[in-house]
């Protein structure tokens, strides 16, 4: 055993070279998923509601962007997305940017599901009320469904969130130096510790996701209390 | 935008081989990962259902720590970490045979068998427990209830979300690429760095996976409309 190579290496786990260099390790990690998720909520939100429509041109485009890229492994597109920046851009586009991006898009997708399914959960004399109140369907969307719909799904972003963060580790394979190329860094440099090291980030992803599920739990309990029913 | 495609390139001789033997591989070690997965993952949740404590705590920990850490990071462990963990005839063994493919087959099996359990568990918690204790008080035993009464009641609602397991199992199954399985998504890579094609070897890898989820999934919404209508409480 050797835990000296990982705690002499821990700042470097923990955010890569940063004072002097570029930003890496468990902040990157971070800082990818927050923004993957931030991005991914406005196109899921506008996936799910389009997906809910009752026209097939607003519908169908939704059902096949969310279809197919639930279909597809993440690693797929991140690698497709790798490939097909330089080829509609015109020059490479830095690898952690290219990684956001197919994280944003795959993201979207499910936080599509979410949306659709959080609507279609509220009762159905949500909608009927809003409308015979004189409410048009957009403003019954906007002002009575919506925004008890979204925080009924609060549990189910923060999972959403968890498997993103566990998802940044995908970022390695095209050279974004994350937690976990940060750490197959350390045991490339060192070479005599890999379960040591592995064991660590492991450790380190699991605390951060293990908060974030044992969180969305308790709001899940929570909420439960304050649901409309039918 | 200047690039011209040459979609021949990647679908024709050595390079389409490639591409099958790709699709032949995940395949195989998504089957096989899948039926440890399956016993895992169920022996793990009649853990969870027992009344022994330290069972409980075992497979409560077993599913969250799983769940809860990249499937990357679990694969490089797996590959990586063997060496100090495993006895020395065991890793010759492993040594002698495809060693990057039992690791991918260990890492796949145990993260998805967390999933299956907590899909189980979610499954037997849905049938009503007065089932459980109507049955015991009818004289049969725990296993015999669970076996005749509850199980069986059980196993049409757990079916669906096993199924979209077995998809994300497949899905997963890309990330053995790192440790340097040759299934699809590796063959791919590998494609792109013999011709430069890399968006059309990456593109026909994606429809690859697309078709066989796909499939699948028409076959959960049939299974759905043809057996879960029955089962309405």
């Amino acid at each position: 055993m050797q835990w000296d190579i990982v705690i002499d290496n821990f700042p470097y786990l923990l955010w890569g070279a940063y004072p002097q260099g570029p930003l890496g390790g468990l902040a990157l990690s971070i800082l990818l998923s927050i923004g993957g998720i931030f991005g991914a909520f406005w196109i899921g939100l506008a996936a799910g509601l389009m997906r809910l429509s009752k026209r097939w041109y607003i519908k169908l485009p939704s059902v096949i962007y969310i279809e197919i890229i639930r279909g597809v492994p993440l690693l797929m597109l991140i690698f497709w997305f790798y490939f097909l920046a330089p080829i509609l851009l015109g020059k490479t586009l830095p690898e952690a940017e290219s990684a956001l991006v197919a994280f944003i898009v795959f993201t979207g997708a499910y936080i599509g599901e979410i949306v659709r399914a959080g609507v279609i959960a509220l009762p159905k004399g949500q909608m009927e009320a809003s409308r015979a109140g004189g409410l048009t369907h957009l403003q019954a969307m906007r002002y009575v469904i919506l925004p008890q719909a979204l925080r009924n799904m609060i549990p189910s972003f923060v999972n959403q969130f968890v498997s993103l963060t566990k998802d940044t580790s995908l970022a390695y394979v095209i050279g974004v130096v994350e937690l976990t190329r940060a750490a197959v860094q350390v045991n490339n440099r060192t070479l005599s510790a890999p379960m040591e090291i592995y064991l660590t980030i492991l450790v380190m992803y699991f605390v951060i996701c293990y908060v974030l599920t044992a969180l969305s739990r308790k709001l899940e309990k929570k909420m439960a209390r304050y649901q409309a029913r039918g | 935008m200047n690039y011209t495609f040459d979609w021949n390139k990647v679908l024709s001789g050595e390079y389409l081989d490639w591409i099958i033997s790709g699709v032949g591989v995940t395949l195989q070690i998504s089957a096989v990962s899948l039926f440890i997965a399956l016993l895992l993952g169920t022996t793990i949740a009649v853990m969870r259902m027992t009344k022994i404590k330290p069972l409980i705590w075992f497979s409560a920990s077993f599913t969250e720590f799983f769940r809860n850490t990249p499937l990357l990071v679990q694969i490089f462990f797996w590959y990586f970490g063997a060496d100090s963990l495993l006895p020395r005839f065991a890793l010759d063994w492993l040594y002698e045979q495809d060693f990057e493919f039992c690791a991918g087959v260990i890492a796949l099996s145990v993260y998805t068998a967390a999933f299956i359990a907590e899909e189980i568990r979610a499954g037997v918690n849905s049938i009503p427990k007065n089932q459980l204790e109507a049955s015991r008080a009818c004289g049969l035993t725990f296993i015999q209830a669970m076996r005749y009464v509850i199980l069986p009641q059980a196993f049409r609602i757990i079916v669906p979300p096993m199924i979209s397991q077995a998809l994300n199992l497949v899905k997963n199954s890309s990330l053995c690429m790192t440790i340097g399985v040759a299934e699809l998504t590796y063959m791919a890579r590998q494609i792109e760095s013999y011709t430069f094609r890399g968006f059309e070897a990456f593109t026909i890898s994606t429809l690859i996976y697309l078709c066989i989820s796909l499939i699948v999934s028409f076959s959960i919404n049939f299974y759905n409309k043809r057996f879960l209508r029955a089962v309405s409480y």
